[in-house]
């Protein structure tokens, strides 16, 4: 009976390793493709479309030296979004680690109603405003400017919600001990519970970056020339009716995402934790 | 120590300079610290919901602004926004029904005692999270061509079909985008249902089993019941991300332009309306129907899940 079972078992571990396995390939087959292709001169895509076929004679690295040739702005769209999310990420971090912490340390009037706005942004899809908020970047000058794309979300609601429950979570003795000593109200959340949020802070600055850098919807609206642009809306003006600029777009595209995929590697923990953030309940 | 009254001493200390008496103070405190939010609420959220409002009844036009009632909301009601309404809901219906009962039996699986390299098969079907909608939209675009060598028809011709025209067939369409939506989702829904199930107790489902219950009865009875919660906010955040689909069909037909619109959702209609032909009353109009449509929704889905019944 029990030699019958654990062969039952080991069945069963089998056959869930297949169907896992399949599903990896799913998931990873997409994404190896596309490295396969971009070291494939663009005529073989237009002529055979994507496929795994890999014609040792035809493998160069022609398609990445066009990208970071003069005739291409790849280059500029790729500093563009470093310092897009740079910027917004590290603004994002501090505002709405500040918000959180305030929200959920003091006891002041209107407490419960603020957070009951946090909640409300969360609710409502932000694709319903960005007609009104063109308008509005367009007199407060933020059209074709970076700051047009970080301002609108910078304090973001996911972000100050997650820090809220986190601070939540923490010993308040350590302020008590501190403004006994003369410590500052802001002193107090830089040096002491900055520190104690740190795991909040890795959680969110990948979910804000990883945000910001794949950003599409507004930054397509806000940003006008080509010098401007991020990585996504630059790659995406390649594609257009009248033809597709796939030596550029795919190479472009492997680089957009290899970084990422390299920095996951090592922070993977960080990445399910900030990716799920929004699951968490209090 | 010989300050008969230490702490009025400290107060006029303080007292000297305003700026150090608010650093101090722990009334101002939390108010310095929330007017981030604050600001941005009012002049990022506040004020473009009510412009919303107020423009959907108005007619934009360069330098003159009239009101018009509801002429914007009648003008909606046309064959183009009626199939943006349709192609947004059977998109968000059928990622619905891909999207919760299978990551959900997958984690059941992944979390068995029987599943081995658990880790590393989390974070393998959790990769296409990281790809932006634009790679996402690039590859698939390619991968569902039209070429006879395309992945797609070279899968399909080996079963033993013809090859397709995915991206110019009303049908295929839409499944290409359930597709991708599928490949982009699937590990991110895998985890919230993980994380659901690690805060299942362990005794729960040990006495069950000493009780005789086989693992049906353990799934139905104790599984699916306790995972409720984190059903309901799947369900609720992928109803809200199916109705504002835009940029994947963006990228999968070069723009706003599918084949008589087969990819056109209601925030491309949105796009299409307000920004491609700055026609800002209609297009805010679209916005609110929006805004109204995901509500309803999710408040049916609320209440027929029961998450308005006070003991649960």
């Amino acid at each position: 009976m029990s030699a019958g079972n654990a062969k039952h078992r080991r069945f069963l571990t089998a056959a869930l390793v297949i169907l896992f396995v399949l599903l990896g390939l799913f998931a990873v087959f997409p994404i190896v493709t596309l490295i396969v292709a971009s070291f494939k001169p663009a005529q073989e895509m237009m002529r055979y479309g994507l496929n795994l076929r890999l014609d040792p004679e035809l493998v160069s690295l022609k398609n990445y030296t066009y990208l970071f040739s003069d005739q291409s702005l790849y280059l500029t769209w790729y500093k563009n979004s470093l310092v897009i999310t740079a910027i917004f990420t590290v603004l994002c971090l501090l505002f709405s680690s500040m918000v959180g912490y305030a929200l959920a340390v003091y006891r002041f009037r209107f407490r419960n109603a603020l957070f009951a706005l946090v909640l409300v942004t969360m609710m409502i899809p932000l694709e319903i405003i960005i007609l009104p908020l063109y308008k509005l970047s367009i007199s407060l000058k933020l059209i074709n400017n970076m700051w047009g794309v970080i301002l609108p979300f910078m304090v973001a609601p996911l972000p100050i919600f997650f820090f809220r429950q986190y601070a939540g979570g923490l010993p308040k003795d350590f302020l008590d001990a501190a403004r006994v000593d003369g410590c500052t109200e802001f002193g107090m959340f830089f040096r002491i519970m900055v520190p104690l949020m740190a795991p909040a802070f890795s959680s969110m600055f990948i979910l804000q970056s990883l945000f910001s850098w794949n950003n599409f919807l507004w930054p397509l609206i806000v940003l006008r020339t080509n010098e401007q642009l991020t990585i996504p809306i630059g790659l995406a003006t390649l594609l257009t009716p009248y033809g597709n600029n796939f030596d550029m777009l795919i190479s472009g595209a492997v680089l957009a995402i290899v970084p990422i995929l390299i920095v996951f590697l090592f922070f993977q923990k960080y990445f399910i934790e900030g990716m799920t953030a929004g699951g968490i309940k209090g | 120590m010989t300050h008969p009254v230490p702490t009025t001493e400290r107060q006029t200390a303080v007292r000297r300079s305003p700026l150090r008496r608010l650093a101090y103070s722990q009334t101002a405190a939390p108010w310095l610290f929330v007017l981030p939010f604050i600001l941005s609420f009012a002049l990022f959220f506040a004020y473009p919901v009510l412009s919303a409002v107020n423009m959907s009844f108005q007619e934009v036009l360069p330098g003159q602004v009239r009101y018009i009632g509801l002429e914007n909301y009648r003008g909606l009601w046309n064959p183009t926004f009626r199939k943006a309404l349709m192609n947004s809901t059977e998109y968000t219906v059928f990622t619905l029904l891909v999207l919760i009962p299978l990551p959900l039996v997958l984690a059941v699986f992944l979390n068995s005692k029987l599943m081995v390299l658990r880790n590393f098969f989390r974070s393998t079907l959790f990769i296409p999270a990281l790809t932006s909608v634009v790679v996402a939209g690039t590859v698939f675009r390619l991968a569902f061509g039209e070429l006879e060598g395309s992945l797609m028809n070279t899968f399909v011709t080996a079963l033993g079909f013809e090859p397709q025209k995915w991206l110019r067939h009303e049908g295929l369409a839409m499944f290409t985008l359930v597709v991708l939506a599928t490949w982009r989702w699937m590990g991110i829904n895998i985890l919230y249902f993980l994380a659901g199930l690690q805060n299942i107790p362990r005794e729960l489902y040990e006495s069950a089993e000493i009780d005789g219950a086989t693992a049906w009865d353990r799934f139905i009875r104790i599984t699916l019941p306790l995972l409720k919660p984190i059903t309901i906010y799947v369900l609720t955040i992928s109803i809200y991300g199916g109705y504002a689909m835009f940029t994947e069909s963006y990228m999968l037909w070069a723009g706003n332009r599918s084949p008589n619109d087969i990819g056109l959702t209601i925030v491309g209609y949105l796009y299409r309306n307000g920004l491609e032909q700055n026609n800002l009353g209609l297009g805010s109009a679209v916005g609110i129907a929006l805004l109204v449509i995901t509500f309803t929704v999710t408040m049916i889905q609320l209440k027929l899940t029961g998450m308005f019944r006070r003991e649960d």
